[in-house]
C-alpha cells in the first residue's frame, strides 16, 4: 500500500511539473506580452520596461519558470518587496500576492462543493438504488425519465430559473452569498442552499442512472445468487452483497467529479455571483491577469491530481480484488 | 441494423428533432427572410411602443405577439426568435466542428495507438493522461484568450471568425481523448482475433488490415460516442459564451443568451424560456438517439 502510494504521488508530481511547465510556458512565452497587459492603457516604452525587469520578465521564459516553481516553495524577492514562502507572483490586476487572494477564495469553492456533493452523492445513489430494487416498475420508470432530463439541464439555465423562483418571485430565500461557517453556520447554509440544490440537479441524474444500471448487474451475480439461496433475506442481500459491488465505480466517478469541482465549480459560481476560485478564474482571465489564472490553474489541477490518488487508495479499500501494484 | 433502428420509436422521433435543428442551423438565412427579421437590428430601439422606459418589453410575456413570435430581447429590443435562431446556427457550427476534428484525431491516435502497440502506445497512452490531467472547464477558459491571443495582437479587437476558430481548436485540442483511449481499448482486443490474424498471414498491408478488417468493427463505438460527444460540446461551448470568453456581441450564439437572460430575469423571465428549452430538447433528443443507436447496433445491450 505504502509503495504503491508512494508511486502515485510521484506520478502525480510529475504531471503536476508538466502541467505547470506547459502551462507557463502558453501564458508567457506566446506573443502576449504579459507587462503591455498589466501597464494599461497609457503605457511609455520606459514604464513597460520597468515592469519587465520588476516581473522579471525580461528573462528567458524558462529561467521564468523555474523561478516561479522556486518561489513557491521557498519564497521570492521582487524589486518591490519579499513574497514570502507560498508564493505565487503578484497580481497584475490589483498588485496583490495572488496566494492571498486564492486562500480567500477557497472557503466558497470548498463549501459549494462538499455541500452539493453531499446531497447529490446520498440522493443520487439512493434514488439509483430505489430504481434498481423496483426494476421495470413505474418507480424505475420514473425516475428513469427523471434523469434523462435531469442529464440534459444545464447549471446556466436551472440556476437562473431558480433565481428567478425562490428569490425574485417567492421571496422564501435570499440571494446566495458565501459567509463563513465559523462565523455564521446558519446564514452559511441558507446561502449556500441554492447552489447546492442547482449543482446537484444536474449531477443526481448522472449518478442514480450508474448506480441503477451497477445494482442491476451486480444483482444477476454469482454471489448474490448463492447468497439469495443460502436463504439471507432481500435487504441484507441488496445492502451487504450487491451494495458493495456497486460501489467501486460509483466512487471512482464521485472522486473525479470531486477533483474537478474543487478546481472550481465555474459556471455555478458565475451564474450564483459566489466569489471563489471559479470566478476569480473568469475574472483573471477578462483581466488578463496571468499569474492568477496560472495560480488557479494549479490549485486546480492539483486537486484533480489528489482526488484521484485518493480514489485509488479507496478503490483498493472498497473492492479487495483491486491488487496495489 | 437500419431496420431495428426503425423500430425503435424513441429513436426514429429523436432522429426527426436532431435532424429539424440541423435544418433549422443551415437554413437559418431563409428562415429569417421568411418570417422578415434578422437578429441583430434592434426593433425595440427603432419603434416606440415595444419597450417601457425601463428596456422592457411592453407586452406581456415577454412581447409575445404576432409579430414576434419569442417575443422581443429586453434594452435592445432585438428579436428573440432570429436571435435563436442564428445562436443555434453559431453553436451547432462550433460543436459539430469540434466534434468532428475530435472524432478523426481520436481515431487516428487510438487505432495507431492500439495497433502498433509498443512503445508507441506508450508514449500516446501517457500523452492522453496528461490532457486528461488538466482542468477541463478551467483550461478552457484559460486557454481561448491564449489562443486570441496568438492571431492578434493584445489590444485589438478580436474578429468573430477568428473567435470562431479559437474555439473550435480549444474544444478540439482538449477533447478528442475520450473517443481516442476507447478506440484503443477496442483494438487492442480485435488486434488478437482471428480474422485479423488471417489477414496478416496473407499478407495484408497494416493500412489494409485498419481499413478492411478493423474499422468495419469500429464503426458502432465511434458513431456512439460521436452522438454522445456532439451534445456535450454544444454544452461546453454555450457554457463558455455564458460565462463571456466565447462569442461576444452582435454575433448571435445560444450560451449568450443564457448571459443575456441571467441579466433580465428579474424582470423579464421569458427570455431566458426559449433557448434554455431549446437547449433542453435538443440534448434529450441527441442522448436518447445515442442510446437508440447503440441499441440497434449493438443488440446484446440492455438498457
Amino acid at each position: 500500500m505504502l509503495r504503491f502510494l508512494a508511486r502515485r504521488v510521484l506520478g502525480a508530481l510529475v504531471i503536476i511539473v508538466l502541467i505547470s511547465a506547459i502551462t507557463f510556458f502558453l501564458f508567457f512565452a506566446l506573443p502576449s506580452e504579459p507587462a503591455l497587459m498589466s501597464c494599461g492603457k497609457n503605457c511609455t516604452p520606459d514604464a513597460l520596461a520597468l515592469i519587465d525587469k520588476n516581473l522579471g520578465l525580461d528573462q528567458p521564459v524558462p529561467v521564468q519558470y523555474w523561478h516561479y516553481m522556486a518561489g513557491i516553495f521557498v519564497g521570492r524577492d521582487f524589486s518591490v518587496g519579499h513574497c514570502p514562502a507560498p508564493c505565487f507572483g503578484y497580481s497584475f490586476s490589483n498588485q496583490q500576492p495572488v496566494w492571498g487572494t486564492i486562500v480567500d477564495r477557497f472557503p466558497t469553492t470548498l463549501s459549494i462543493t462538499v455541500g452539493g456533493a453531499v446531497v447529490f452523492l446520498v440522493v443520487g445513489v439512493g434514488i439509483g438504488m430505489l430504481a434498481a430494487a423496483f426494476r421495470g416498475t413505474w418507480v424505475d420508470k420514473f425516475f428513469s425519465s427523471l434523469s434523462l432530463i435531469g442529464n440534459s439541464l444545464q447549471i446556466y439555465f436551472v440556476g437562473v430559473i431558480a433565481l428567478a423562483v425562490l428569490v425574485s418571485g417567492l421571496h422564501w430565500m435570499d440571494n446566495p452569498a458565501y459567509y463563513p461557517i465559523t462565523e455564521n453556520p446558519g446564514k452559511w447554509f441558507t446561502g449556500m442552499l441554492i447552489p447546492w440544490l442547482v449543482l446537484s440537479i444536474i449531477f443526481i441524474a448522472n449518478y442514480s442512472r450508474m448506480t441503477r444500471s451497477q445494482m442491476i448487474e451486480q444483482l444477476s451475480e454469482d454471489h448474490v445468487r448463492t447468497a439469495r439461496a443460502k436463504g439471507l433475506s432481500r435487504r441484507t442481500v441488496f445492502f451487504r452483497y450487491a451494495w458493495r459491488g456497486a460501489l467501486a465505480p460509483i466512487v471512482t466517478i464521485f472522486g473525479i467529479d470531486l477533483g474537478s469541482l474543487f478546481g472550481g465549480a465555474i459556471i455555478t459560481e458565475f451564474t450564483f455571483s459566489l466569489h471563489g476560485l471559479g470566478r476569480l478564474a473568469v475574472s483573471s482571465v477578462s483581466e488578463t491577469d496571468l499569474p492568477t489564472l496560472m495560480a488557479v490553474m494549479l490549485v486546480g489541477c492539483t486537486a484533480i491530481v489528489i482526488a484521484n490518488i485518493v480514489v485509488d487508495a479507496a478503490y483498493a479499500f472498497i473492492d479487495p480484488r483491486v491488487r496495489l501494484a | 441494423m437500419w431496420r431495428r433502428f426503425k423500430r425503435d420509436r424513441s429513436g426514429v422521433v429523436s432522429a426527426y428533432i436532431v435532424a429539424f435543428f440541423f435544418l433549422v442551423a443551415v437554413t437559418a438565412p431563409l428562415l429569417s427572410k421568411v418570417y422578415g427579421k434578422n437578429p441583430t437590428e434592434t426593433y425595440g430601439l427603432d419603434e416606440t411602443g415595444l419597450l417601457n422606459e425601463f428596456g422592457y418589453p411592453v407586452a406581456p410575456n415577454g412581447g409575445i405577439s404576432g409579430r414576434f413570435w419569442f417575443g422581443v430581447e429586453p434594452t435592445l429590443g432585438r428579436d428573440v426568435l432570429t436571435q435563436l435562431v442564428y445562436g443555434i446556427r453559431t453553436s451547432l457550427l462550433i460543436a459539430t466542428a469540434a466534434t468532428v476534428l475530435c472524432v478523426l484525431t481520436g481515431v487516428l491516435v487510438g487505432v495507431t495507438a492500439g495497433y502498433i502497440g509498443g512503445r508507441t502506445d506508450y508514449l500516446l497512452g501517457r500523452f492522453i493522461d496528461l490532457l486528461l490531467a488538466f482542468p477541463s472547464q478551467l483550461s478552457f477558459i484559460a486557454f481561448t484568450p491564449v489562443v486570441y491571443s496568438l492571431f492578434v495582437s493584445p489590444g485589438k479587437e478580436t474578429p468573430t471568425s477568428l473567435r470562431v476558430l479559437t474555439l473550435i481548436l480549444v474544444l478540439w485540442v482538449l477533447g478528442w481523448m475520450g473517443m481516442a483511449r476507447l478506440l484503443r481499448g477496442q483494438v487492442l482486443s480485435l488486434r488478437e482475433r482471428e480474422f485479423v490474424e488471417a489477414a496478416k498471414v496473407t499478407g495484408a498491408s497494416p493500412w489494409r488490415i485498419i481499413r478492411k478488417e478493423l474499422l468495419p468493427n469500429l464503426w458502432t463505438p465511434i458513431l456512439v460516442q460521436s452522438t454522445l460527444m456532439l451534445p456535450s460540446v454544444v454544452t461546453i461551448e454555450a457554457g463558455l459564451s455564458f460565462i463571456g470568453v466565447g462569442i461576444l456581441e452582435p454575433t448571435p450564439d445560444w450560451g449568450r443568451m443564457f448571459a443575456n437572460g441571467a441579466h433580465y430575469y428579474e424582470s423579464d423571465i421569458t427570455y431566458i424560456f426559449f433557448p434554455g428549452l431549446a437547449m433542453i430538447i435538443f440534448v434529450v433528443a441527441f442522448n436518447l438517439l445515442g442510446d437508440s443507436v447503440r441499441d440497434a447496433f449493438d443488440p446484446r445491450t440492455t438498457r
